[in-house]
């Protein structure tokens, strides 16, 4: 059975229909890439999956758990977490607080708290920051920020909205590394939007491509970058997506 | 350096390797030493009403009264960020429940007091609900609990189960008795208890601020998607932090009750009164734990200040003799000051040239 089942989601906003139908299986221990133009409803589909929005239609299951509609702490505390794509840290606290408060929402006392979240901040390579304003970060610093953060909570499932974008190539090298040690080391289910295909191709078990709000394929990564469709798809837009 | 501790508060950044903007290193919080602090403020205030004259000892109530309203206001405005234009309601719950109790019931204003700060919370739980439900934001939330203040004073000045727009008479007693909350006119024992109540305020607000739900509390402020992201419950956050803020406002009003021994709906539910939970807090600090007090010491003594200015002006400003509305211009001008010169209020300010050097 699959830890995260999404079934036949539907979303439209003023007639657009922004996710229409989409369905797919996510495996424990494995890591779901998701990739499409823009505009093609992937950050839509995860706001239906952590319930920031609920589906007009279909059914979010989580380890055999129906959680379509719940809020979005329900579904955080039911282990699935996401990441923004455009960062959200708690500006006016310190890093170290930003990731002990997750930690407590996980229901971590106080003290074994900020245990964990100065672990947690080193091993995504913030520890010099700890101390500092986490508004002051650096794009680099807060897309780290955003990954400390729902690592705190421990999930079991980790949807990550465009972690990698913003960053140079030397910063994407550590994160990438960072997200294939969670799988191999604490069984964390990924489920990742991006843009960078060498990224989706060295991380993905399978890749699901959307377009226009409707599943265009899935697959493996080889499978779907050498598919007509995928490729069109791409190319009616800016063919640099693809190289990149 | 990257080994993981939970101590060392004053790990500075590396200058070579921190990020291009700078940000400022945080000290950490330290309750501890906040507690402490307030601990010695509260002692050496105790002999306070000894050495003052009558009316100074009035004013130095007063101030007491100002800072009780803006810690509670600070609680939910400042800490939570969602700021209240009707924390009058909660003051006037407060007195009217007392004295209602008192007056009908012959209940101890101790028992009101806490009775009181039970129905304000439920009121602010309630209308926090509402509000949030609906999703109001900003100058809507505002307006909103604007009107629910409002609301509760039409409420009273029609209603004949609270003596309509008579109000009430806190009805005085054959002997003075702490178990009433009554003592003779000038007796420092007033300005002890509206001490004690404000120390406990503050003490409250210090130890919300380190707890589990204040911490979620600043979360939620910051960025709310955010937080529910990783699993905090933000209504449930945002309404003891509600009902918090209401049940510490209303312990003014029913100290206040009992102090002037009147109370009518302007005094207790007016918009005024809203304004006076705002202003300490504006002017010493939002959002910090000791701006309400500092603002309070600048705000009470105003009204004497300039009442006896208007009596008896010196020379230089004797057209101002006996005109009235001098306060409210200083309150507008120090206000604007305030809101020009130091955004952070009084006592933001003064921490942040500290922290600097």
């Amino acid at each position: 059975m699959s830890l995260l089942e999404v079934r036949n989601v539907s979303r439209s906003f003023q007639g657009l229909k922004a996710v229409d139908d989409v369905s797919f299986d996510v495996k424990e221990g494995s890591i779901l890439g998701i990739i499409g133009p823009n505009g093609a409803g992937k950050t839509t589909l995860f706001n239906l999956v952590a319930g920031a929005i609920t589906p007009q239609a279909g059914t979010v299951t989580l380890d055999g758990r129906d959680i379509t509609g719940f809020a979005p702490h329900k579904v955080a505390q039911a282990g699935m977490v996401r990441t923004f794509q455009l960062m959200k840290p708690f500006g006016s606290v310190s890093v170290l607080e930003n990731v002990a408060v997750a930690a407590m929402a996980a229901g971590t006392s106080r003290h074994d708290a900020s245990k964990a979240a100065a672990q947690i901040v080193e091993r995504v390579g913030l520890g010099r920051w700890r101390d500092l304003q986490s508004s002051g970060l650096p794009t680099a610093g807060l897309k780290r920020l955003e990954l400390a953060r729902a690592l705190a909570v421990r999930p079991r499932v980790l949807l990550l909205d465009e972690v990698l974008a913003g960053l140079t190539p030397t910063e994407r090298a550590p994160v990438m590394e960072l997200l294939e040690a969670l799988r191999a080391e604490d069984g964390v289910t990924l489920v990742f939007v991006e843009h960078i295909m060498a990224a989706v191709m060295r991380l993905s078990d399978s890749v699901l491509v959307l377009d226009q709000g409707r599943v265009l394929m899935s697959g493996s990564p080889q499978e779907v970058t050498s598919d007509p469709r995928v490729i069109e798809a791409y190319l009616g837009q800016e063919p640099t997506d693809v190289a990149t | 350096m990257n080994t993981v501790t939970d101590q060392s508060p004053d790990q500075s950044p590396d200058p070579s390797t921190a990020p291009a903007t700078e940000p400022a290193p945080l000290p950490r919080p330290i309750w501890g030493r906040h507690l402490l602090v307030l601990a010695v403020i509260a002692v050496v205030l105790v002999p306070l009403p000894l050495l003052l004259p009558p009316n100074t000892q009035a004013v130095a109530v007063r101030v007491l009264i100002f800072a009780l309203m803006a810690v509670g206001w600070n609680i939910m405005s400042g800490f939570g960020g969602m700021f209240s234009f009707g924390h009058a309601a909660y003051f006037g719950l407060g007195a009217y429940v007392s004295v209602w109790l008192l007056v009908n019931h012959g209940v101890s204003p101790w028992i009101g007091l806490l009775v009181g700060m039970l129905v304000a919370a439920a009121f602010a739980t309630l209308i926090g609900f509402l509000a949030l439900r609906y999703r109001l934001k900003g100058a809507y939330f505002a307006l909103s609990t604007f009107a629910f203040a409002e609301m509760l004073r039409l409420l009273a000045i029609n209603s004949d189960f609270v003596n309509r727009a008579v109000g009430y008479n806190v009805p005085l007693r054959p002997e003075f008795s702490l178990a009433f909350m009554q003592f003779a006119p000038g007796s420092p024992a007033y300005f002890w208890i509206a001490l004690g109540l404000t120390v406990a305020a503050i003490a409250v607000s210090i130890l919300f601020l380190r707890s589990r739900t204040g911490r979620f509390l600043v979360a939620v402020r910051d960025d709310e998607d955010a937080a529910a992201a990783v699993g905090v419950p933000v209504m449930r956050t945002k309404l003891v932090t509600m009902a918090l803020s209401a049940a510490v406002t209303s312990v003014a009003g029913t100290f206040y009750a009992q102090y002037y021994f009147f109370i009518d709906p302007d005094v207790a539910f007016g918009s005024s009164v809203s304004i006076q939970a705002i202003l300490p807090a504006v002017i010493g600090g939002v959002a910090t734990i000791w701006g309400p007090a500092i603002g309070a010491l600048v705000l009470g003594p105003l009204n004497d200040v300039t009442a006896t200015l208007l009596r008896n002006p010196p020379a230089a400003l004797s057209f101002l003799e006996g005109r009235a509305g001098l306060d409210v211009i200083v309150y507008a001008l120090l206000l604007i000051l305030i809101v020009l010169l130091l955004p952070q209020g009084i006592y933001g300010a003064l921490r942040d040239r500290w922290r600097r050097r």
